[in-house]
């Protein structure tokens, strides 16, 4: 079955996790048992702590504070999932709550059918 | 447009008579989606349903020559490239070895009584009747083609190369772009297709009204593509509008029960009826006050207005295109410009504002406004709506700025608005039509 990484960008706000809106965390909580019913399958699943954290190595070694591409959006978190089609990963993705962003769906190299 | 696989001159077999090459080129006209719709089941990959379709088209010319032309041409060019196929995907030894599979095997395919006899055997020329399946495979593709994960020119360079069978030099001549640009288009979909799954399947009916308000805005985008010509010398391209009106017919065969389907298709008959009108002899753009309505194709509008009535019966909250055919079959049913009922234009118009807030709808609606309350009103309306500046660059704008001015006599301020109107506008029957204008205002 294809896989595909679903990533959720945010407009990042200064206090992060802690500004999302009790509505959208609980939205969150929900999606799981959502996911399952569109006939899709979680295979991991992440949030990011704040951009402020992130670290760039670029190639040659050097690094540097902050994220490669400056942008007021951030990654704030990433699924992977099993889905059956692109069709049923933008239903999953259209369930995603959001604050301010957008979710990109992104399909991987998986093993070949 | 020319069928595609008619192969040049110097290939096509001698003995092909006239009548098995106009018979194969007619199957290309009217099958094309169904036999290739058909044999994507099969063949599970676009490309390679592609190349078995053309196959069984280029053999259908010695064959019918051999054997008489079919009964049912699509059904025998079905079985051929469906053979081709399966053929194909036995020399790879195994299905599994294609990249990908577009269709799950027996997966979440309820409604899908297709001719198991292909699938289980490899004979073909047994008797097929799988004329409902084969329906849901043309929309399965249809939709396919218009899926919102492809960009829109994407969408609409893969519904002429895959539905209609164009060629790919057809389809990039269709729309000024290089053969090169527009076969990397379509390469680029289709792998795209490939690489994310995007599935050969009916949309969820959750989905079906937005996935079918893509489908029919790129069958009006190609209609209007070929009724305007975005630049070049003539202002119609004749190839595009019947292929959309193609289009639009199978879709309202498809699904007979959906309005807005109803709507587009009175939308393109009843601006299809004036096509003879809207030039001069000398190809300059005609308006529609200055158009000769009895050369208007009364059959095509009755048909209009049929359909036009029966999506607005349907039900409340009309959709956009069958609010856009109501306006056109009023207008084509108004035996005189000044006749039109300008009244009634208005009410749609801003039926059509609510449903559909498009500044170009803002901009006819203030046409009709100068009619129903004088070109004052429309003036000021044309102010609201250059302040918003979602029309900036476009030329009508300007065009029809310039037409109230003139009629308000205010000549200067026309003219200079005729002026901005042509250093925007690319259509050259456009542009002597504005140039014309622009010369009987400087005139005072």
């Amino acid at each position: 079955m294809p896989q595909y990484a679903i990533f959720i960008h945010e407009v990042e706000t200064p206090g992060w996790f802690a500004d999302t809106p009790p509505e959208v965390l609980e939205a969150h909580m929900a999606l799981g048992g959502q996911i399952a019913a569109l006939g899709a399958t979680v295979v991991n699943q992440q949030a990011c702590l704040p951009p402020g954290t992130i670290t760039t190595v670029r190639a040659g070694g050097l690094i540097t504070d902050g994220p490669f591409i400056e942008s007021k959006e951030a990654l704030a978190g990433f699924f992977v999932i099993d889905a059956p089609d692109l069709d049923v990963a933008l239903a999953v993705a259209k369930r995603v709550p959001l604050v301010n962003g957008a979710v990109e769906v992104r399909p991987l190299l998986g093993q070949p059918d | 447009m020319q069928p595609t696989p008619a192969p040049p001159p110097d290939e096509t077999p001698d003995s092909a008579s006239d009548a098995v090459q106009q018979a194969v080129a007619l199957a290309h006209r009217q099958e094309w989606a169904a036999v290739l719709a058909s044999t994507v089941r099969v063949a599970r990959d676009l490309d390679l349903a592609e190349e078995c379709v053309q196959e069984a088209y280029l053999d259908a010319l010695s064959a019918w020559q051999r054997q008489g032309i079919p009964d049912r041409p699509g059904a025998w060019l079905t079985v051929a490239a469906r053979r081709n196929a399966l053929d194909a995907l036995r020399r790879a030894r195994t299905a599994r070895e294609r990249q990908h599979l577009l269709i799950e095997p027996e997966a979440t395919e309820q409604h899908l009584p297709v001719s198991r006899e292909l699938g289980r055997s490899s004979g073909g020329g047994r008797s097929l009747d799988m004329d409902t399946a084969v329906h849901d495979d043309r929309l399965r593709l249809i939709f396919l083609c218009c899926h919102p994960a492809l960009s829109r020119e994407a969408q609409v360079a893969l519904t002429l190369r895959l539905v209609c069978g164009v060629s790919t030099p057809d389809v990039a001549h269709a729309f000024l772009v290089s053969e090169a640009t527009m076969a990397a288009r379509i390469t680029r979909a289709k792998k795209k297709i490939a690489g994310a799954h995007i599935p050969f399947r009916m949309p969820a009916p959750d989905e079906l009204p937005d996935r079918l308000d893509a489908v029919l805005t790129v069958i009006h985008l190609l209609f209007t593509t070929g009724h305007t010509a975005p630049s070049g010398a003539h202002l119609t391209r004749d190839d595009l509008t019947e292929r959309a009106l193609d289009l639009a017919r199978l879709l309202r065969a498809l699904l007979p029960e959906e309005r807005e389907v109803g709507g587009l298709l009175a939308l393109l008959l009843v601006n299809h009826a004036r096509r003879a009108t809207r030039t001069a002899p000398d190809g300059r753009l005609l308006l529609l006050e200055e158009q000769n309505r009895a050369q208007w194709d009364r059959s095509a509008i009755a048909e209009g207005d049929r359909l036009v009535l029966a999506a607005l019966r349907g039900g409340p909250n009309p959709g956009r295109f069958t609010l856009q055919a109501a306006i056109a079959a009023l207008h084509a049913s108004a035996p005189t410009y000044a006749d039109t009922d300008w009244p009634q234009l208005l009410l749609i118009y801003d039926a059509l504002l609510r449903t559909w807030p498009s500044p170009v709808v803002a901009l006819n609606r203030a046409i009709v406004l100068g009619m129903v309350d004088g070109p004052d009103a429309a003036l000021d309306e044309l102010d609201h709506i250059e302040a918003t500046g979602r029309l900036a660059g476009y030329h009508y704008l300007p065009a029809v700025r310039a037409d109230h001015l003139r009629r308000l006599a205010r000549w200067p301020e026309a003219a200079d608005a005729y002026r901005s109107a042509l250093a925007l506008v690319d259509n050259e029957a456009e542009r002597r039509f504005l140039e014309g204008r622009l010369a009987e205002v400087s005139a005072f």
